[in-house]
């Protein structure tokens, strides 16, 4: 079939199975589905939409057909993206597992791996989280203390992970273990996939500046998990981590990406209003509106500049670093810019009016772009050593 | 929308640096030394035009190549590189002009550009500042034709441009005219900037004009001026997207040189985060100065904005790699033997001509109707 033509029955079959209320934009948690076992869905239409997409494997729809995936090639993949965008549909499914366990299992995972765990994710029947970060290792990751111990044909795990995305909400695992302190950090580390039932598991919200408890403290006391859970080679985690955060820092740039579509000067217009010449009433807030909406749009022509040099057979590589550095400092730029232009009405906490004070929450939420999935510091640490080639040392 | 060039495009940008090669940073020393009356080397021009690329924008009918604008971007682009100076964008620009708006009879000067070289330069500023609509010099209706006066600034190439594309008032609105410089009234005082290149004075005092030297008609000013604004700036974003990149990859090679405290400067962090945060930087301003010049070829509505959005990004760029460039240089940086200084001076003079940072943040604002 012709990409115009699958166009046009992506197209087709978009406007008759998405509902309308699933083309609205995402207004608050609940509106979004990450299936699971105890999974449920607000309303009908949700359920119905989610259906339908994982049906066809369209919640992962570049992944092969013999996991569940769609089977669609890149540029089937990139049109029904465009589609979906141009009718603003929601992605019927939010999941680590698609954006990042997927890719690494496809690479690095067993075929019993794959054939156990990718269709679950595209069913939407696992909630996977990351066991990444730990009290002692944030930027510095790789001296990771987590360990897992040989026990016959299991490991017995130790230790305390941080930062992990609605670990009280979720299933499975994939951590980062240290299975051997006695070489170069690096080297040592094994990826392990442990589910959340198991015994010796307990997690804990941390609520966070926004007031919000998106992440969680997960413990693990004498967990037994059997090798065969390994993902890789044993003491090969560190490449396997590396792959997966790689997909992690282009997945924080595009989810930047669809928020820098709601023009800042929008707000701007409603709260400071437009004076007899024509222009913002605050001339110097209209400067740093106009400043922050240029580097918004050449950033998203940037992501499809860099989507279409990897097309034509250019690498990434270290890119993904920059874009990710990109996008986080200009969503704080933005929130910063909204408090500036919408003045009391951005720092309501609480009340109907001010929708239970999401900007303001918000504004509190995005100072964290620049910390999660690897800090701005070490993005630019990544783009020095690897793109310009500056000396260590 | 492509932007990952061609193979004919990629031949294209690499022939543009072979050829500008030739006139590397060190003849800007050299002209400016010898204080070349000037200003550019002539047979370089003569090479340029051998080349066709006056009229990579131009159609094929009038002599042109009919590349397109994003094209001529890349010979831009490699201009910005080399700083190399010649009249390529004043005749590239009043091309443009002529074609589009044009009678029969103006598009024979765009034919001549494009076979002989011929320069024709644009004359839309008056004062310091370029607001090109805001226009003092006027146009008085007399028998078959109008009597021009006033005075105009900071004008590329009218010292060797044999015809003049002026703008002017007129009780019937905004007009530009094409103009012979020899015309009896025309004067011009060139003057010698920063970047080592004249720009002049064009005073024009009772010139008198048929109605046939208007471009266009009467009425078209406005929109004459306008494009003119959006082509000029797009073409200079790209220039100083250039001259930027050929700065930052200057000053990155001296980082891994340049050793004190018994290592590299570039091994120390401080250092290495401003330049990666100018990288990133370098790729946004990329991004749209491209779009800016698809946006021309591609007739898009949203041109005026992209070109305005190109070139203010872009002079913000190039003015923090060249400080940055000096800073990091450190005090070989600032001496006239080093030739990062050369990159500065330039990228000063193109953020203001056809309008600096904040004309083109203003532009743009209003555009999108605030």
């Amino acid at each position: 079939m012709s990409l115009e033509n699958f166009r046009s029955e992506v197209v087709e079959f978009l406007q008759n199975n998405c509902p309308e209320s699933m083309r609205q934009p995402v207004r608050e948690e609940s509106d979004t589905f990450w299936g699971g076992r105890n999974a449920t869905f607000k309303n009908a239409d949700q359920e119905k939409w989610f259906h339908v997409m994982a049906e066809r494997g369209w919640t992962t729809p570049g992944w092969p057909k013999e996991y569940g995936g769609g089977g669609l090639s890149k540029d089937e993949a990139s049109i029904l993206h465009q589609e979906m965008r141009r009718l603003n549909c929601r992605p019927p499914l939010f999941s680590f597992g698609i954006w990042m366990l997927g890719p690494a299992l496809l690479r690095f995972g067993s075929e019993e791996q794959r054939l156990k765990y990718l269709p679950d994710i595209v069913n939407g029947r696992t909630w996977w989280c990351q066991g990444y970060s730990e009290p002692g290792s944030g930027s510095d990751l790789a001296s990771l203390q987590t360990s897992a111990v040989s026990d016959g044909d299991h490991y017995i795990v130790n230790g305390q992970k941080v930062w992990t995305s609605y670990a009280d909400k979720a299933d499975m695992i994939f951590a980062l273990v240290r299975t051997d302190n006695t070489q170069k950090k690096q080297i040592g580390i094994t990826f392990l996939l442990i589910d959340m039932e198991w015994e010796g598991i307990s997690t804990r919200p941390i609520k966070l500046i926004s007031g919000k408890s998106p992440f969680c403290e997960t413990f693990f006391d004498n967990v037994r998990v059997p090798k065969t859970n390994v993902v890789g080679e044993e003491h090969g985690g560190w490449s396997v981590a590396k792959y997966l955060l790689t997909h992690e820092r282009s997945n924080i740039s595009t989810a930047v990406d669809s928020d820098v579509m709601t023009p800042l000067s929008f707000y701007a217009k409603k709260s400071l209003g437009i004076g007899n010449d024509g222009i913002l009433k605050d001339p110097a807030i209209r400067a740093k509106v106009a400043e922050w909406e240029i580097d918004g749009a050449a950033f998203k022509f940037t992501l499809d500049r860099i989507n279409q040099e990897m097309k034509a057979g250019h690498s990434a590589g270290a890119k993904s670093s920059f874009m990710k550095y990109y996008a986080s400092e200009l969503n704080k730029r933005k929130y910063e810019l909204r408090l500036e232009c919408q003045g009391k009405r951005a720092l309501a906490w609480e009340g109907e009016d001010y929708d239970e004070g999401k900007i303001a929450r918000q504004f509190c939420r995005s100072k964290g772009n620049s910390i999660e999935g690897g800090t701005s510091e070490i993005q630019l640490n990544i783009v020095a050593k690897h793109i310009l080639g500056l000396p260590g040392k | 929308m492509a932007y990952v060039i061609t193979e004919e495009q990629q031949l294209l940008q690499e022939s543009a640096a072979d050829v500008l090669k030739k006139a590397p940073v060190a003849t800007v020393r050299q002209l400016r030394d010898s204080r070349d009356d000037k200003g550019f080397s002539h047979p370089l021009w003569d090479d340029i035009v051998q080349m066709g690329w006056p009229g990579i924008a131009a159609s094929e009918e009038l002599g042109g190549l009919d590349f397109g604008f994003r094209s001529l971007g890349l010979v831009m682009e490699e201009k910005g590189r080399s700083l190399s100076a010649s009249p390529l964008l004043s005749v590239c620009l009043s091309s443009r002009i002529l074609q589009k708006f044009g009678t029969d009879q103006q598009k024979e000067i765009v034919q001549k550009i494009n076979a002989e070289g011929t320069v024709v330069a644009c004359a839309v500023q008056e004062g310091d500042f370029y607001q090109p609509l805001d226009v003092r010099c006027a146009a008085i209706p007399e028998k078959e034709g109008y009597v021009i006066s006033g005075q105009k600034d900071f004008v590329a190439d009218a010292h060797v441009a044999d015809y003049l594309l002026v703008s002017a008032h007129s009780d019937e609105g905004l007009m530009t005219v094409i103009l012979n410089k020899e015309q009896a009234g025309v004067s011009v005082e060139k003057e010698f900037m920063m970047d080592s290149r004249y720009y002049s004075k064009v005073a024009l005092d009772n010139v008198r004009i048929e109605k046939d030297d208007v471009v266009g008609s009467v009425g078209k000013g406005k929109e004459v001026l306008n494009d003119l604004t959006n082509v000029g700036n797009a073409l200079l974003s790209a220039e100083l997207l250039g001259l930027a990149m050929e700065t930052f990859e200057r000053t990155n090679e001296y980082l891994k040189e340049r050793r004190q405290f018994d290592r590299p400067i570039g091994s120390f962090q401080a250092l290495q985060h401003r330049a990666a945060d100018l990288f990133g930087e370098l790729e946004i301003a990329k991004s749209i100065s491209i779009k800016a010049l698809d946006a021309l070829d591609e007739q898009d509505f949203m041109t005026p904005a992209l070109c305005s959005m190109a070139k203010a990004k872009c002079v913000q760029v190039a003015q923090r790699a060249t400080n940055e460039a000096i800073q990091m240089f450190g005090g070989i940086g600032m001496t006239d033997d080093e030739e990062i200084g050369f990159f500065l001076k330039r990228a000063r003079v193109a953020a203001q001509q056809f309008g600096g940072y904040s004309y083109h943040l203003d532009r743009f604002a209003r555009m999108s109707g605030y």
